[in-house]
């Protein structure tokens, strides 16, 4: 979707604020809305894709007046009552209805195993045969779904060069709406900062994007 | 427990719990109470796991995870080849592995390459080698400055690159963590993977900072 999450190439923010040692959380609710999302995410009721597109759906202005676990905590809710997990009134009311069923909440002893995770949206490389090689000239496609991607706008119709294909990997996409795992191709594709900026963009500046096969057409 | 860790003179000292000044909790701090409450009622979580979640990332990973890659690359030609060959296996030698690290791809940089990383969808980071995010990554200038403007953001944060080093950003925008192999400063010939790894910052890996060398 066109959401207000997809900031590259925005103007208007003013300087990048780095703050001298700073914190992990600055806020005991940062911890526990970081770690709640995680804990729930690990109940398998919605995947990493999902998480993100309930999160672009915080409403533009919202998302920038607040701070970034609050769009953790947005899309947590969201999630929670989309996928069943909590009733929309039990949510509004934070009152429990009653005990969730079939499901069982991940446990301290569960936590090394659920972190060490190694495989997560990789997939065996001969479930898709490359469409593209390094080298090859691409496009990727104008288009404007208003489900989940990872195509930036500022890298729409816009030509670039394979640099690498990093194998076979979920199409968040199709994740993010259905849960199905489509097998694509993922490339490092190498634009020119002035294919995508224009005429000012530094001669010697390239933006490197992970571009998914069915984002891509060959280019001439 | 950890949220008193701080230093009190700190001026983000922060602590929700209504102190001695009887400072009232904002909303956000009580919607995320009681969400916590409302999804233990559920049976869905258990507050001792999100304890070990949030110590995890709070105190055991973090940037020095990958300060030691780094400096094992340094100090090891046949490590520092392995690590550009295939990063997700050299980083997991040294027992680096894990959520948002599952496959890491290491960026070198050359006398005439920089590399930068930023994820301007949302927040992509590799998590087993730097930790959690810092605010300014996850924030607007960072993510929608870096690809139109990546010199002027560099600049602000104090690398001026000459005009014959290319300047290559990475947008996050895969399940691809990248992690920037900063260039080893001069005058570091000698010095330990320990002492190399005292030098590395999380910016330069991040590829917003060079390593600098230690002051004489």
């Amino acid at each position: 979707m066109n959401g207000i999450h997809d900031l590259g190439g925005m103007h208007g923010f003013g300087p990048v604020g780095p703050e001298p040692n700073e914190p992990v959380f600055h806020y005991e609710w940062e911890r526990r809305t970081f770690a709640l999302n995680l804990a729930t995410g690990f109940l398998g009721r919605w995947n990493i894709d999902m998480g993100r597109y309930a999160r672009e759906h915080m409403p533009p202005a919202e998302y920038l007046a607040t701070t970034y676990y609050e769009h953790w905590l947005y899309g947590l809710e969201r999630l929670l009552v989309e996928k069943g997990l909590v009733t929309a009134g039990e949510l509004s009311a934070m009152h429990a209805a009653g005990r969730a069923q079939g499901l069982k909440a991940i446990g301290i002893d569960d936590v090394p195993r659920m972190l060490r995770n190694r495989r997560a949206a990789r997939m065996d490389d001969h479930l898709a045969a490359p469409r593209f090689k390094a080298g090859d000239r691409v496009r990727t496609k104008n288009v404007h779904p208003t489900g989940h991607t990872r195509l930036p706008r500022y890298a729409r119709d816009k030509v670039g060069v394979i640099d690498r294909d990093h194998g076979v990997f979920i199409l968040p996409d199709e994740h993010a709406r259905s849960g199905t795992k489509v097998p694509a191709h993922c490339y490092a594709v190498r634009f020119e900062g002035r294919e995508l900026w224009g005429a000012d963009a530094g001669p010697r500046d390239a933006v490197f994007v992970d571009c998914f096969e069915p984002y891509l057409e060959p280019a001439s | 427990m950890s949220d008193h860790h701080h230093d009190h003179d700190h001026e983000h000292e922060h602590d929700d719990r209504p102190g001695p000044h009887g400072a009232p909790l904002t909303d956000v701090q009580l919607r995320v109470r009681a969400l916590e409450s409302l999804l233990m009622d559920k049976g869905l979580v258990d507050p001792k796991a999100l304890d070990a979640l949030i110590d995890t990332y709070e105190t055991r990973v973090g940037p020095r995870n990958g300060a030691r890659v780094v400096a094992k690359a340094w100090a090891d030609p046949a490590f520092r080849q392995r690590l550009l060959a295939d990063s997700t296996a050299a980083i997991a030698e040294l027992g680096y592995i894990g959520r948002q690290g599952e496959d890491m791809v290491v960026l070198e940089n050359t006398p005439k390459v920089h590399n930068v990383v930023v994820c301007t969808l949302c927040s992509c980071y590799p998590w087993p080698v730097l930790g959690l995010p810092p605010v300014w990554y996850k924030s607007g200038p960072y993510r929608a400055r870096t690809v139109i403007d990546p010199r002027g953001v560099l600049r602000e944060f104090g690398v001026e690159l000459a005009d014959d080093v290319e300047v290559r950003v990475w947008d996050s925008t895969a399940e691809l963590r990248y992690l920037v192999l900063p260039q080893r400063p001069a005058g570091t010939e000698g010095m330990t993977e320990e002492q190399l790894a005292d030098l590395v910052t999380r910016d330069s890996m991040i590829g917003v900072a060079q390593v600098m060398a230690p002051a004489r």
